[in-house]
């Protein structure tokens, strides 16, 4: 068995409201130096069979259902 | 054909919540809507009395809610699950030029099936657009005007007079419309040619206006669009909450009448009974 760990992040340029307001939430409670925060979803994806073939599977997984190309990247690591 | 044989699918599977009014909608206009469970049109886990079969529909509605909770994205789940089984299905309903209308999470879902906006052929293979967090990272909810700019493609504002301004309430989290950073500009100009945006979130006096005015943060202030063809139609705001002008607001002024949103229905209606 195999565990893919898909990490779906905004692409640059995106607006990630989530963070601005969680940013401004922080600096409201009086954390200095917080230069930015991002938000971003994480997956962990048990899959039976070889390594390489889980990579293979979760890679579709992302294209068909995970992510949304006009906005997300994404990263798939294998363990 | 006649109206009253108009048979409407409102699809619901878990987490849809406006079946009910989208459904009365059509049912007050003589139409005969019907709400069906996505699993009655794939046929799993039915009797063969509860099966249905998406062809023998006249309108498609993809009606509000929270489809799947809202898992993953907005919409994406009922996109996937519609797109596994009832890909061809659904591809030739809007080839033969029948009308699909999504409403809010139905909006949502006609974008990541890639159903709309479509600039070319009838289904993208992958989204072509996304509705994202709103710009204040919360959920919506308030009256919302929408300003027709269709110049007649649309087969559901057809009735509605140009430049008119309708009263529409939004309600959602997911409501931003946006484009691939890089071809932005180019999508925009794309659908404005083809016709293809019908509604944008404008102030009382009609401008483009930023918020409250546009609850998201919308590029380019779109609150709806249409396929190339015009009959597949996606907006935000809930047009089936205003069927009755008592639903309005400012309802104790002018508590009878019509609301802002029925034209919406009566349109795709009226288009139904010249075209099908």
């Amino acid at each position: 068995m195999a565990v893919a760990e898909v990490r779906i992040t905004l692409k640059k340029g995106v607006a990630d409201p989530e963070g601005r307001n969680t940013l401004k939430a922080l600096e409201l409670l009086g954390f200095k130096g917080v230069r930015d925060v991002r938000t971003l979803k994480v997956f962990e994806i048990e899959v039976e069979g070889r390594k390489k073939d889980a990579e293979k599977k979760v890679e579709e997984m992302c294209r068909k259902l995970l992510a949304n190309p006009v906005i997300h990247n994404y990263s798939i690591s294998v363990r | 054909m006649k109206i009253s044989d108009a048979r409407v699918c409102v699809l619901r599977i878990e987490g849809t919540n406006c079946e009910e009014e989208s459904f009365q909608c059509f049912r007050r206009l003589g139409a005969k809507p019907e709400k069906v469970h996505l699993k009655q049109l794939t046929g799993t886990d039915v009797t063969s009395d509860e099966k249905r079969s998406l062809p023998d529909y006249h309108i498609l509605v993809i009606p509000g809610g929270f489809s799947a909770g809202d898992y993953v994205r907005a919409g994406a789940i009922l996109a996937a699950r519609l797109k596994s089984r009832l890909s061809q299905d659904l591809a030739e309903f809007v080839r033969e030029g029948k009308p699909v209308l999504g409403i809010c999470n139905g909006f949502q879902v006609l974008v990541e099936t890639g159903l709309l906006p479509a600039t070319s052929g009838v289904m993208a293979a992958v989204p072509e657009a996304v509705l994202g967090t709103n710009d204040s990272a919360r959920f919506e909810c308030r009256p919302t005007l929408l300003k027709k700019v269709n110049r007649g493609l649309c087969v559901f504002t057809s009735i509605i007079s140009d430049d008119r301004i309708s009263l529409i309430p939004s309600a959602h989290a997911e409501g931003k419309l946006m484009f691939p950073l890089d071809r932005e500009k180019g999508m925009l100009r794309e659908l404005d040619d083809n016709d293809q945006i019908v509604f944008k979130y404008v102030d009382p006096r009609g401008r483009l206006a930023g918020y409250p005015w546009c609850p998201n943060g919308s590029t380019g202030n779109i609150a709806g669009l249409c396929n190339r063809d015009g009959n597949v139609f996606g907006l935000m705001p809930h047009p089936e909450r205003v069927f009755f002008r008592f639903t309005h607001p400012d309802w104790p002024r002018s508590p009878d009448g019509a609301g802002d949103g029925r034209p919406v229905f009566e349109s795709v209606l009226r288009y139904i009974s010249k075209k099908l």
